[in-house]
């Protein structure tokens, strides 16, 4: 298991930050005297001891449409890499393990996929569509689902020629079993890397939807929505648009500095493939 | 005594290990260990894997692979002592003074430059010679090492010349800038039998002519014999003895020693071929899917409680036999009968039953282990997949098979990587008796050991035959594993049955060429074997 002791200063830095972010999100709301909906002020009122970082655009307490728009946005970014992950690698392990037409029929969607922008695909699919968290979160998960897919089968074609597979086969395994144990424990840790990753491209992807107002609609507010209500005040010197600005980067820079020390970590196990 | 050209005096090299949670630790890797190296003499450094044999080899380049470090000792070469000289001194003597050969060729030159440019790069880099004058070295050394058409064969690339061919461009490529020394770590090694004959033949003649010094670094002894005057003996980084070639060969002092002069000469007796075939191979002839035939006409068989040893150089085609007979490569012609009955070809058309009856034993240990499943797990799963046994029961049978190979139950939750290759090569052997199989396809489950430790393998295999009445077929290229447990052998050649018989019929005069060219390739532990069979074949060449 990961020890403190034993962390490089980056993966303590990204550590501390995931946690205080998850923290903020969490329990934030329970020491918050506001209600987040509730008008409090006029429009980008200064920050005052009532209001720690003063009023959003429409007069609401920032710091507690932070800690909301915080949540929502893991939450949304979570549910769709979860989803994404349970889509892609299993096709991509499938494909890996079966080979032939399935192989070929899925590699060659998944690169018509990907041969089209993402964020201009899903702009065209959103604007057809209900905008609802669960319709954002099925597309984006579909759409991300293109790299797990390509990872997870290149690992798997690796390791699927080694013996133990071949073993596996000889004895008369089904592919279920052949995927889940033969295969899915020596892949563990390139996908929990990527995982990690995907995580916070997807919330940036996430935002930019709502900063484009294709994403959550109000008076759902994630990070990227609250970054689009607050811009104009920019021009008026106004914070409020840069402080969920500021936690998407740090939330995004945290988790991928805990990605790179379980790699570090993973590639050095003893008994890992490569190591 | 001529002059002294290295002399290494209680050398010790140490590197860092970091075991999982744990702090890091030192190991050290060679422990006091001296040796001097007159002019022209060829010394060979012989052990196991972990002897620390290369590490000595490439400390006379005062160079540490993969984190080791030289932490004591002296390295004394032409006089003075390279541990102390600065970095572009070192560069000077690297590849001028000192060579490195590597064991694999074929992953040691660039693929994507022409054989010439790269044997010829460091003698011009270094100045030693002008390109013009290298290129000429090349070519007549070349022609020493006896590689086809000397004066073309350099405009080649890698991969367009074999693997033996390749070994001794590199050797051409050591020798080119006239080093004083040169280093052979396992050079033949990677090689067939047939191929490493006239490899050694070539790298010794080469070394006879242009009078270098070597340290000829091998597992095996019979091959060592061949090239050097002097030997020395290492075991866990340290030295075991050292004596002239003739001296260790005939009269080895230390135990080890004799146990390494000794090995393979486990051998059993032939049982005659009574006994029902338990499998039938007829007129099978396979190909890959890009049409490429590896087989033709094969047809063999293997009795109850026997051993057929498949004999054949890399590219016979013996390995493609144990895909068609599991089923993973369903031939084009011919069938495979089990009992008299016809097996179905393919894999998936076979039942449970009939995957069952069949096991195999792969060469390498460590990918035919899922490394993160404990021994437990991979010894349990046959029983419960083809017994449906479990729980208790399966941990009892399991813990039987540990005692059958000589482990036992503290083995249990271990995990591939905290196995040696001995133990892991065991667990992959409990796994295939797990099924109560009736044949084993070994498909040369002792090549990656070290001698010592194969010579055990073959021993337990041969007890569990004795103890199950399981029968083998052993698909092997090392012709005194052959004589220490087959009854039967099929030799291979080309996808090729040339010979086929019992033991005694196979390996008795009249050969035919093939069989002969083979069994006389085979390194014997005998002073002058290498001259004694290459004046034979001389002779036999000038007799046609």
């Amino acid at each position: 298991m990961l020890r403190w002791r034993d962390l490089s200063l980056n993966a303590r830095v990204g550590l501390v930050g995931a946690v205080f972010f998850v923290l903020f999100a969490y329990l934030g709301p329970l020491f918050s005297p506001h209600n987040p909906n509730e008008v409090l002020g006029n429009t980008w009122e200064p920050s005052s001891g009532k209001m720690l970082l003063g009023a959003d655009s429409l007069g609401r307490d920032l710091l507690t449409r932070l800690m909301y728009g915080t949540r929502l946005s893991i939450e949304l970014a979570g549910a769709a890499t979860i989803i994404s992950f349970l889509l892609g690698v299993t096709l991509g392990f499938t494909a890996a393990v079966l080979r032939g037409w399935f192989d070929q029929v899925m590699s060659r969607v998944v690169d018509l996929l990907m041969s089209i922008p993402t964020l201009i695909f899903a702009l065209v699919l959103l604007s057809m569509m209900p905008r609802t968290g669960l319709v954002l979160v099925l597309v984006t998960a579909v759409l991300d689902s293109t790299r797990p897919f390509r990872l997870s089968r290149a690992v798997a074609l690796d390791i699927a020629v080694q013996d133990f597979v071949e073993a596996a086969r000889l004895r008369g395994e089904r592919t279920r079993w052949i995927v889940t144990r033969e295969i899915l424990p020596n892949a563990l840790t390139p996908l929990v890397a990527e995982f990690g990753l995907r995580f916070a491209f997807i919330m940036l992807f996430l935002s930019s939807l709502s900063f484009l107002g294709l994403g959550i609609q109000p008076p759902e507010q994630d990070l990227g929505r609250m970054i689009r209500d607050n811009r104009e005040g920019i021009v008026y010197g106004i914070s409020a648009a840069l402080w969920p600005g500021a936690i998407i980067a740090l939330l995004a820079l945290s988790v991928n500095l805990v990605v790179d020390a379980i790699l570090n970590r993973t590639t050095s196990l003893k008994g890992g493939r490569g190591g | 005594m001529a002059e002294i050209l290295l002399d290494v005096k209680n050398l010790r090299v140490e590197a860092t290990s970091y075991p999982p949670g744990e702090p890091p630790k030192n190991v050290v890797i060679v422990d006091d260990v001296s040796l001097t190296l007159a002019k022209g003499r060829v010394l060979g450094l012989i052990g196991e894997s972990g002897a620390g044999k290369s590490t000595i080899g490439l400390t006379s380049l005062c160079y540490g692979r993969g984190g080791a470090r030289i932490s004591g000792g002296t390295i004394v070469l032409n006089g003075r002592d390279i541990r102390t000289i600065d970095a572009p001194a070192m560069r000077k003597l690297r590849g001028s003074e000192v060579a490195y050969v590597a064991q694999s060729a074929a992953a040691a030159f660039n693929p994507s430059h022409r054989l010439l440019d790269q044997v010829v790069e460091v003698s011009v880099q270094k100045g030693i010679l002008s390109r013009r004058e290298a290129e000429a070295r090349a070519i007549e050394l070349f022609g020493k090492l006896k590689l086809p058409n000397p004066e073309t064969i350099g405009q080649r690339f890698p991969h367009q010349v074999s693997g033996g061919q390749l070994q001794r461009a590199m050797t051409a490529m050591a020798l080119c800038p006239k080093p004083d020394l040169i280093v052979f770590d396992e050079p033949t090694t990677a090689l067939d039998v047939t191929t490493q004959i006239e490899v050694l033949a070539a790298i010794k003649h080469a070394i006879n002519l242009e009078d270098t010094a070597a340290l000829y670094i091998t597992h095996d002894l019979a091959v060592v014999a061949q090239v050097a005057d002097d030997i020395m003996v290492l075991r866990h980084g340290k030295m075991v003895e050292v004596g002239t070639t003739e001296q260790i060969i005939k009269r080895p002092q230390q135990e080890y020693t004799q146990r390494l002069v000794s090995v393979r000469k486990i051998g059993r007796e032939e049982s005659p071929p009574t006994a029902q075939p338990v499998l039938e191979v007829r007129n099978i002839t396979a190909a890959y899917a890009n049409g490429l035939t590896v087989l033709s006409e094969v047809s063999v068989e293997v009795r109850r409680g026997q051993t057929l040893a498949v004999v054949g150089e890399s590219g016979s085609g013996k390995s493609t036999l144990a895909r068609v007979i599991t089923g993973l490569l369903p031939p084009s012609e011919g069938d495979v009968l089990y009992h008299g009955k016809p097996m179905p070809r393919a894999l998936k058309q076979r039942n449970k039953e009939q995957l069952r009856v069949l096991q195999m034993i792969y060469q390498m240990p460590d990918t035919a282990m899922n490394p993160r499943q404990t021994v437990e797990l991979m010894i349990g799963r046959p029983l419960e997949f083809y017994f449906g046994l479990g729980g208790k029961e399966r941990r009892q049978r399991v813990i039987e098979l540990l005692d059958q190979i000589e482990m036992g139950a503290k083995f249990l939750d271990r995990y591939p990587a905290e196995l040696s290759g001995g133990q892991k090569q065991r667990v992959c052997i409990a796994r295939a008796l797990a099924a109560k199989p009736e044949l084993v396809i070994c498909d040369e489950p002792t090549s990656a050991l070290d001698p010592l430790v194969a010579d055990e393998i073959l021993k337990l295999l041969l007890r569990l035959q004795a103890d199950t009445h399981v029968s083998y077929l052993f698909i092997t290229h090392d012709i005194a594993t052959v004589r220490a447990i087959a009854d039967a052998i099929a030799v291979m050649y080309q996808g090729r049955v040339v010979r086929y018989g019992p033991k005694s019929e196979v390996l008795s005069p009249p050969f035919d060429d093939y069989t002969d060219l083979l069994l006389s390739s085979v390194p014997e532990m005998e002073l002058g074997w290498l001259e004694q069979v290459l004046s034979r074949r001389r002779m036999a060449a000038a007799g046609n």
